[in-house]
């Protein structure tokens, strides 16, 4: 670990004296929204307002009519390596993911080998510090090889740099190894993230509904999510673990969180981008881009996830970034991979909340940035003087459409493809490096 | 968003015949009409016509089936066609080679029409949305999504005993779950605009929401039988009774199996039909099957009359061809 930090420090020590002019800076987490400027250097932020003394910026980023922000943080991406590099890359999907404003992501341990030892952890930090542009935090996996039965170690994993633990797609089926792996974890403080579903109900391609029924795909009910999350919560108020519940995909998931946080329960969730702007019906004749777990449910349980993001009973709001290759989308539906290359959009799908909901630009940043940090315990996730010189710089305004064969991941399975989405990424700044900048800016 | 409807060309016409969902009842009534002169053909010394001489036509089936199959060799070889029959266990598909790997290549041997059975929902949608542009593809059954010249024969069926399809009382009985066909004849049946469409059976074999398709749902096959002028009885998979679909198949037949008892409650001139193959004395008394009521094997010889004319719509179509501008490369 130390050796990782190290060489972090080293790089970031390096990274050049910037200052960001003429911006609209949005830092929630500070309940600042202002014209201000901002100066990095050593790979921290070092002022606001006016640059310190002595400060000569090496180079300067004129922000006019453009939002800045904090570099945004994505709870569920895949990156697809090591094992899966058909699918991406480390290299590959940072690069993807700082051209969607993303300086920090969280990978699930469901690689291959899967993350439930010290030296998996290191070996993904280390590449990511060499080859990736972003920042990468992993999770541990909650059972040993995922698979339900032997509590892994996540207090090693957890000194190794593993922000949380989870068992991701894999459900624990014993309740009995459930209630021990939330007690362990909260005996080490260490967060349990949840995918909630039942496996008995779960063995279908679809929501488990019209849509479905009419195109004679096997459905999973809305009962496959809410009697996993009623079995979590209640193992959740025994053991006295803090838990995340990720990918909420229907209403009625959203009012047992709701019902569970005003009954003091200490849980957060998230919601996909997608869940807030597709419905079952958007997979017509069998679109595979559409093919996603937990599945697009119907128009109610988008409306009830919008609303959910908005109150903040869901607080942050994540990519779920799955990049396949395109032989995986090439297939009969159930045959297809789930999944979507998701954080190129992710941006600018959170900010149609913002007419769809009503919601402000400065709420809608804090999903995407303070809150997510805050379930991650991280320090990122803010401008705060002295704080890591992760910065996102992008036009509110700019018009751009959603082009599969541009997309910078390896994977090019979007849905939105064709859509024409508001708000594109201009600059991308990690640890005081500029690791992303338009054409049309960068010169 | 709504997908565009890729069964129809640019003129509207006939180019892929995948499901009923997204045709109009004149398509259907044309469909019925232009089967009608084939259904005699039989009758004549020689049985073939020469519409679709020199096209070639391939049954490409990753899933067993014996009428199905047949129904559409013969009816390619009534047209003058050349048929090659492919069957892909699903064991040659696991050596690694994908579906659509498999299309391209037979593709490349210049094939013009794909009759295509899957069990996986989607298939022959997936396989129509990547064959080049000239390539009809017949879907002869997906999954559990769609069968449509099944329902279209069965359609043909009753209109030689029913005339008129907007008075009729419908009642689909069995395994609507998994069943490609109820699903297929739910959609012809509501366009061509019958009065009522039943759908019958306990509630592990009926999906959620299939009122939503426009029929009344019932789980007491005495009660739906009740002036039933079409009786349509599903085949019911011996493999339902595990996964907790079913108690036993006693049970089912006592429940939902058609007995001449039974069949008193629907009208006397009440037609009874079923896709086959037969599990007599599970969904269906022998006595019955055998009845004067019964039409199955109409329905099979009718099978090959609709074929034929869906094959030569679509396939007929692309006879003017040679008016359209050639196309660049000459690989095809």
């Amino acid at each position: 670990m130390s050796d990782i930090t190290q060489l972090t420090a080293a790089i970031s020590a390096n990274s050049p004296a910037i200052s960001i002019i003429n911006g609209r800076l949005i830092d929630p987490a500070n309940q600042i929204d202002k014209q201000i400027n901002i100066h990095l250097q050593h790979g921290k932020i070092i002022a606001l307002g006016d640059p310190p003394k002595n400060f000569t910026a090496q180079h300067i980023i004129d922000a006019s009519h453009q939002i800045i922000c904090p570099g945004l943080i994505d709870l569920r991406f895949r990156l697809r390596e090591p094992s899966y590099e058909t699918k991406g890359s480390i290299a590959s999907e940072t690069r993807a993911a700082v051209a969607g404003g993303v300086t920090a992501l969280c990978c699930p341990p469901d690689t291959m080998p899967v993350i439930d030892n010290a030296a998996m952890v290191k070996l993904i930090r280390l590449k990511a510090e060499t080859e990736g542009l972003a920042k990468v935090y992993t999770l541990s996996a909650l059972t040993q090889q995922l698979q339900g039965e032997k509590l892994s170690e996540m207090r090693e994993l957890k000194n190794a740099g593993c922000v949380g633990t989870t068992n991701a797609l894999k459900a624990v089926k014993s309740t009995l190894v459930m209630r021990r792996a939330l007690e362990y974890a909260a005996s080490h403080d260490i967060t349990v993230f949840i995918q909630a579903f039942d496996p008995w109900l779960s063995d279908g391609c679809a929501h488990e509904g019209a849509v479905s029924t009419r195109l004679g795909l096997a459905g999973i009910p809305v009962s496959a999510e809410t009697i996993a999350i009623a079995r979590d919560l209640q193992l959740i108020e025994l053991t006295g673990a803090k838990a995340h519940f990720c990918h909420l995909s229907s209403a009625k998931a959203v009012q047992l969180i709701q019902q569970a946080q005003n009954d003091g329960l200490p849980i957060t969730a998230d919601v996909t981008a997608h869940h807030l702007h597709l419905t079952e019906m958007d997979i017509g004749f069998f679109d595979s881009n559409c093919h996603v777990l937990p599945p697009l449910r119907t128009q109610r349980d988008q409306d009830a996830l919008r609303h959910g993001v908005k109150s903040g009973v869901i607080s942050s709001i994540v990519s779920d970034h799955q990049p396949h290759s395109s032989d995986a989308k090439l297939a009969p539906f159930a045959e297809t991979s789930a999944g979507i290359s998701g954080v190129e959009t992710l941006l600018p799908l959170a900010l149609k909340m913002i007419e769809a909901q009503g919601m402000s630009i400065s709420d809608v940043i804090a999903r995407l940035t303070q809150q997510p940090a805050k379930i991650l315990n991280l320090s990122e996730g803010t401008l705060s003087v002295g704080a890591d010189a992760d910065v996102c710089i992008f036009d509110p305004e700019a018009w751009w459409v959603v082009d599969r064969k541009k997309l910078l991941s390896r994977g090019k399975n979007t849905p939105f493809h064709g859509w024409e989405l508001k708000g594109k990424v201009t600059y991308t700044i990690k640890s005081g490096e500029i690791v992303f900048a338009t054409e049309t800016h960068a010169n | 968003m709504i997908a565009k409807n890729i069964q129809l060309d640019e003129q509207g016409r006939l180019k892929h015949f995948l499901s009923i969902e997204g045709f109009k009842r004149q398509h259907l009534v044309n469909i019925l009409d232009a089967a009608e002169p084939f259904a005699n053909v039989h009758e004549q010394a020689v049985k073939k016509v020469p519409l679709l001489r020199g096209k070639t036509i391939v049954n490409l089936f990753f899933e067993a089936s014996t009428r199905t199959r047949t129904t559409f060799e013969l009816a390619a070889k009534r047209l003058s066609a050349d048929i090659l029959n492919i069957n892909i266990n699903t064991s040659a598909t696991s050596k690694g080679e994908s579906l659509l790997d498999m299309l391209h290549n037979l593709e490349a041997m210049h094939c013009d029409m794909f009759i295509v059975r899957h069990n996986q929902s989607g298939a022959a949608h997936l396989i129509a949305q990547h064959v080049s542009p000239h390539t009809s593809v017949i879907n002869a059954g997906d999954g559990c999504h769609s069968h449509p010249t099944q329902a279209m024969l069965d359609m043909f069926t009753i209109r030689q005993h029913k005339k008129q399809f907007a008075d009729l009382r419908v009642v689909i009985v069995g395994d609507i779950l998994h069943s490609r066909v109820a699903r297929s004849q739910i959609h012809a049946l509501t366009t061509l605009g019958v009065s009522e469409v039943r759908v019958v059976g306990p509630k592990t074999l009926i999906p959620t929401q299939i009122e939503t398709l426009g029929v009344h749902v019932y789980h007491d096959l005495q009660l739906a039988l009740v002036d039933a002028d079409v009786v349509i009885m599903l085949r019911l998979q011996k493999e339902r009774m595990q996964g907790a679909l079913l108690p036993s198949e006693n049970e089912y037949y006592s429940q939902y199996g058609l007995t001449e008892k039974k069949l008193k409650l629907a009208k006397p001139d009440a037609i009874v039909m079923h896709p086959g193959p037969i599990n007599r004395g599970v969904e269906i008394a022998s006595s019955i099957a055998d009845g004067p009521q019964s039409v199955i094997l109409e329905q099979v010889t009718n099978g090959i009359a609709i074929r034929m004319a869906v094959m030569s719509q679509t396939l007929g179509r692309s006879s003017d061809r040679s008016a359209e501008p050639a196309r660049t490369g000459g690989q095809q």
